[in-house]
């Protein structure tokens, strides 16, 4: 009914909006962080499982719009499996590709290439990228963490 | 009264015609992806009268020169167009002097003027600051840098399930420590118009000043400041038809004679040497540095255009449209409305929320269909948190706003639904 429209709220998207994933909360997490988009008022909470270096389980709680709350829902299930530097590696192509930023390199972004058309509505780039920026800002925290643990027991 | 804005005679109630003032506003004949524009954000900013772009391009073409301190013809002109300005909006409050009639940035700035010099000069620890808890962040923040910085407390009126200020608090909250009390005159978010004359009474009463934010009231309806008492009273120019950058601090002269200065520079002294300055005179005190001129200038047409219209028409119209909209919006059962729900005692701002799709997604939905309104917490966080919401949508009237944009607005949600799966 609405091309503009279509472009946005794809049935991909609409489908991760409506039956989120990732949504169990975890017991023992190995990092959490909470995020806020200031702008709107959207919350969110990570949680990660690790198991090593890898992503056993991720727990992600959004209140947001279906723009923020599909993206959580697709990162879940996106880097459930990958080892740490993995992820990271994948949020920063997901932010270029949210950002309109031409990506140095093509990876299989699975149910996440239908956040393309967000780049076309420029007031709604938050909104995808606050699972993202706060996913990455809880494995930063938690390496720091880590290499100040290493430190002091050197 | 009546001389400088040439206003209608008391008594002559004239009814606005909608559609004839939506064709002086260039910006309506827009379309947004192919739809006729239908501006609901006009709580965030008004559009634009056709004299008033006019009188921004003739200042520019014709008279631009420095106020205040040129000796040519265009020093002078740019200077009378200015100063005008200032006797317009003192006539337009309710006839108070010129000289207290502050030009600032915006009603932020205002707050923020008497939030430093006065409230430093004369906030001390153990002092009391009385707000509500229904404050745009611009009469909420400065204030809790003050507190913090000084060691005040500040204390809430609470407000009420239907969005009224529960005065039963107000007399045990208003202490005899109270400095100030700081309430907005008409909320952004609940649209309750604020019993702002008692409230000022109260604080009198007790020995404390009162400061009103008027960014929502001034523009929508009659506001006689000095009947009021208000000590201090804010409001914006871009709200009421006017350019963006201008703001009006209204303070009472003995008041704005005791403070400090807020910003120090050019066009404020009175005698500069090398180790000493001394401040010009009411109101040249306060507004250091070269001022939005050209501003300034084209909010004397918007003041003239809302005057010729006559404000208690402009609140008529506000009424009637705001009660067919909260008519039409409680008729959707998916919607939810915040505030007052009697037309006569709030603003034509109103927020709800769709119990299932997030005011981001109503309001991108509703742009494809050419119609703006706002969504988030419209800068009043703890207010948007204390409905247990994350945020809210918000449509806001003015002059030109029809019952046809608030049909186009309904139709839009019921869109909504239908796009998102829900019907």
């Amino acid at each position: 009914m609405n091309d503009s429209l279509d472009a946005l709220y794809r049935d991909i998207i609409m489908d991760h909006f409506k039956y989120p994933r990732g949504t169990a909360k975890l017991t023992d997490p190995d990092i959490g962080n909470e995020g806020k988009n200031p702008t709107c008022g959207d919350e969110i909470q990570v949680a990660v499982k690790l198991d090593g270096e890898m992503v056993e389980d991720i727990f992600v709680g959004c209140k947001g719009c279906a723009i923020s709350v599909a993206s959580a829902s697709m990162l879940s299930e996106i880097i459930k499996g990958k080892s740490v530097p993995e992820v990271k590696h994948i949020a920063s192509i997901i932010k270029a590709m949210l950002k309109g930023e031409e990506l140095k390199e093509q990876i299989d972004l699975g149910d996440l290439e239908a956040l393309r058309g967000v780049k076309n509505f420029p007031v709604r780039i938050k909104c995808a990228l606050l699972a993202w920026t706060t996913l990455i800002e809880g494995l930063e925290a938690y390496e720091n963490r880590r290499r100040a643990s290493v430190i002091t027991t050197e | 009264m009546g001389r400088i804005l040439d206003l209608p005679a008391a008594g002559a109630m004239a009814v606005l015609d909608p559609d004839r003032i939506k064709d002086d506003f260039p910006i309506l004949k827009r379309l947004i992806r192919g739809k006729r524009l239908i501006y609901l954000d006009n709580a965030a900013t008004t559009q634009k009268p056709e004299s008033v772009i006019k009188a921004l391009r003739f200042y520019y073409e014709n008279q631009n020169a420095n106020v205040h301190r040129g000796l040519h013809t265009l020093a002078e002109e740019a200077t009378a167009a200015f100063e005008a300005t200032r006797r317009k909006v003192a006539e337009f409050v309710g006839g108070v002097k010129p000289e207290e009639i502050i030009y600032t940035r915006n009603a932020t700035e205002a707050i923020n003027l008497v939030a430093y010099s006065w409230g430093r000069a004369n906030i001390k620890r153990g002092d009391r600051i009385v707000l509500t808890k229904m404050e745009h962040h611009a009469n909420l923040v400065p204030w809790i840098v003050l507190a913090k910085a000084t060691g005040a407390e500040l204390e809430y009126i609470p407000f009420d399930s239907q969005g009224y200020l529960d005065l039963s608090r107000v007399n045990s909250l208003i202490t005899a420590n109270t400095k100030l009390v700081a309430a907005t005159h008409m909320s952004n978010v609940l649209g309750t118009i604020n019993p702002v004359e008692e409230l000022i009474e109260i604080a009198h009463s007790k020995g404390a000043l009162a400061l009103i934010d008027g960014a929502q009231a001034m523009p929508h309806m009659p506001v006689d400041i000095k009947s009021l008492g208000a000590d201090f009273y804010v409001f914006s120019a871009h709200k009421m038809l006017g350019p963006t950058g201008v703001g009006i601090l209204y303070g009472k002269e003995a008041i704005l004679d005791s403070m400090e200065p807020f910003n120090f520079g050019g066009e404020m002294i009175n005698e500069v040497r090398y180790d000493y300055a001394d401040w010009a005179d009411l109101p040249h005190k306060f507004e250091a540095g070269t001022p939005n001129i050209a501003g300034a200038i084209g909010f004397g047409p918007a003041l003239g255009y809302l005057a010729n219209l006559g404000m208690p028409a402009v609140r008529d119209h506000e009424i009637e449209l705001t009660g067919y909209a909260l008519e039409k919006l409680a008729a959707l059962d998916s919607i939810r409305i915040f505030g007052p729900t009697e037309p006569a005692d709030r603003g034509g701002a109103v927020s709800f929320v769709d119990k299932n799709i997030h005011a981001h997604d109503l309001a991108t939905v509703l742009d494809s269909y050419g119609i703006a309104i706002r969504a988030g917490h419209h800068c009043a966080m703890p207010l948007t948190k204390a409905l247990g919401v994350v945020g809210t949508a918000r449509a806001s009237f003015y002059i030109y706003n029809t019952r046809d944009d608030i049909d186009v607005l309904i139709e839009g949600l019921k869109s909504a639904r239908r796009y998102f799966g829900y019907e």
